[in-house]
């Protein structure tokens, strides 16, 4: 913590009054009314763009508390009850499922895609060998491919291995295809951790291993902190992968949607049903879990992303 | 210990730590990437096991399928302009935000609240598409009932009983859903920017002011050549976000894998996803996979060149 106490602006508050920022020679005035003018401009975009951002959310939410004549008579009408049954029936007409679904999946494919990911990225990244180099391209080219070029093959391989429609076959799917930026992300981490410790655990008699579970991950913290939230995120919210291998290969197997294919299969279910304070129930329902793990990582989540995109 | 046996053992844990990731992603990554490029040459129903090798034929249908050359053409008119939108969008709002405050004592800053804003402009990142799609469904509501609709006839500007039918207009689908890729992608690049233009040193900022450069000057003159990295990069991947486009057009739009109304808004993936899944024409959908592929390295490339320009350290 630094000494000097940060002044927390909120939101929306005005730049605070520069120190000294009264009586100054004239030519100073006038690029500071430019600077003013300027400031009310700039805030005048800048408020518009987050109203745009903010406003349809928000009706979005609002639709689930009215009811389906209302939707589909005006858009700006204001709902005329307040009760939550459109989020109840929601959650039973498979949104839970497909939360449950999801979670499932998710449980076991973040925690992989983060301990294969660092192995293999930790492994390229402080032991030189031969075709280290082009492991290491080959785990990274994966990320300019489009997903469309593998999907046709990606299918019947699924398929040959009997694991269609199944949790475990979307788990090592998606640990799969989250490897080229796991990989890229921590393998610039793990080049960042100084060696002397590696050494000094060396020296202790640590084994490669035993230095990898017990130094260099714990190290290596802020660094999955920020990828775990990425792939969370990015496997929460994939779609074209769950929408080609989840699908019910016979009239007896079970609906094992995730919650975004469930969400467009409802979609679908509510434009016949025309019970549409359902789907944004359902839509507000999916919507709300991120908003809330973005809201507490925000920092992480930007600045992770950043520094993926930008290295 | 000898030299010989650490040496083994060295090897013996690379290869161990190796072997599963690697596996994993040799199974469902790399090997189906090049299996695309064999079936491409072949006829293959993806129901019966036997196959004919065809040659050059799936590459030939697809020069006349005029589907794909109409879906060919729209990922080309949003390969233009998603990157061009969104990256002037998003630099615009950036330097209001890191650069727009008042000017004076303090040289150059950002506006007040520029927490808030990156904040809020970053939200459409993390809903999936699925979300975006219901909610871009609903905005685009051919009744009264659609926000777009509604304000609009709010506002008196169109008449209640003539509302617009954004989704099924031809000539207005393609760039109602470009509104979509571009309102998701804004807050992300202006995130992007402002990290890129915090890592400038103040200083240069300061003298370009001491030197008498207006708002603008600074913009063009400073910000933007030490920004051209993020640029360059930013216009790659919102290129390659342009040649998927799947989601939204195949669950905003009407037809089987949208694409509708009558192809105007097909782009290339959801003709690959109609061939295989609904036509049964896998040989045929892994060739357009391949010139998915093409198309991505070759813009990928082109955008690199074009936007080269003499990088600046600092």
């Amino acid at each position: 913590m630094t000494a000097q106490p940060t002044v927390i602006k909120a939101p929306g508050e005005k730049a605070a009054e520069q120190p000294g920022g009264a009586g100054r020679t004239g030519k100073r005035d006038g690029r500071r009314s430019e600077g003013m003018a300027l400031n009310v401009f700039s805030h005048g975009f800048l408020v518009v763009w987050a109203i745009m951002i903010v406003l349809p959310l928000i009706w979005l939410a609002l639709g689930a508390f009215k009811t389906d004549a209302q939707i589909g008579g005006s858009a700006l009408s204001w709902p005329s009850n307040w009760h939550f049954d459109a989020f109840g029936r929601a959650w039973t007409k498979g949104i839970g499922g497909y939360f449950a679904n999801t979670l499932i999946v998710l449980v076991f494919s973040v925690p992989l895609t983060m301990l294969f990911g660092s192995m293999a990225a930790y492994v390229l990244a402080r032991y030189p060998f031969t075709g280290n180099r082009l492991i290491y391209y080959f785990f990274v080219s994966g990320a300019m491919f489009p997903v469309f070029l593998a999907l046709v093959p990606l299918f019947f391989m699924v398929k040959r291995f009997d694991m269609l429609n199944t949790y475990q076959g979307l788990i090592l799917v998606y640990v799969a295809y989250s490897m080229p930026f796991t990989v890229f992300f921590m393998h610039s981490f793990f080049r960042t951790l100084p060696t002397a410790i590696h050494e000094a655990a060396v020296i202790d008699g640590a084994s490669d291993t035993r230095i990898f579970f017990q130094v260099m991950l714990p190290m290596a913290k802020p660094g999955l902190i920020s990828v775990g939230i990425f792939n969370i995120l990015g496997q929460w919210n994939q779609y074209i992968l769950p929408a080609v291998l989840m699908q019910p290969q016979t009239s007896a197997d079970p609906e094992r949607y995730m919650l975004t294919q469930g969400l467009i299969q409802l979609q679908y279910q509510m434009g016949y049903e025309t019970d549409l304070p359902v789907l944004f129930a359902g839509a507000t329902i999916a919507m709300v879990p991120m908003l809330v793990v973005y809201l507490s990582f925000q920092r992480q989540i930007q600045a992770g992303l950043t520094s993926a995109t930008l290295k | 210990m000898s030299h010989v046996a650490q040496g083994r053992g060295k090897y013996g844990f690379i290869a161990g730590f190796l072997f599963a990731p690697l596996a994993l992603y040799l199974t469902f990554v790399i090997w189906p990437y090049v299996q695309t490029f064999g079936y491409s040459f072949t006829n293959w129903t993806g129901q019966s096991p036997t196959f004919d090798f065809v040659g050059t034929d799936n590459y030939a249908a697809l020069l006349k399928d005029e589907v794909f050359r109409g879906a060919l053409w729209h990922n080309l008119l949003l390969l233009v302009f998603v990157p061009l939108v969104t990256i002037l969008l998003a630099l615009f709002f950036a330097f209001m935000v890191n650069a727009g405050g008042r000017g004076g004592a303090g040289g150059v800053q950002g506006v007040g609240g520029s927490r808030f804003y990156k904040v809020v402009y970053f939200f459409p990142q993390v809903l999936s598409l699925a979300i975006l799609s219901v909610l871009f469904g609903a905005i685009y509501r051919s009744d009264e009932g659609g926000l777009l609709n509604g304000f609009l006839t709010g506002l008196g500007l169109i008449d209640a009983n003539h509302p617009v039918e954004w989704l099924n207009e031809p000539n207005l689908v393609l760039w109602c859903l470009l509104l979509v890729v571009v309102w998701h992608g804004v807050g992300f690049y202006l995130v992007l920017f402002s990290a890129a233009m915090q890592s400038v040193p103040k200083d240069i900022y300061e003298a370009a002011l001491l030197d008498g450069a207006g708002r603008a000057q600074t913009f063009f003159k400073v910000t933007l050549p030490l920004l051209w990295d993020s640029v360059q990069t930013s216009a790659v991947y919102l290129g390659i976000a342009a040649m998927d486009m799947f989601v939204l057009v195949s669950t905003m739009t009407s037809g089987q894998f949208g694409g509708g109304p009558d192809h105007h808004s097909e782009v290339m993936s959801t003709v690959l996803m109609r061939n295989f899944l609904y036509f049964g024409k896998s040989g045929y959908a892994c060739a357009m996979g391949v010139v998915m592929l093409a198309l991505t390295m070759i813009l990928s490339v082109i955008t690199l060149r074009a936007t080269r320009r003499e990088r600046i350290e600092f």
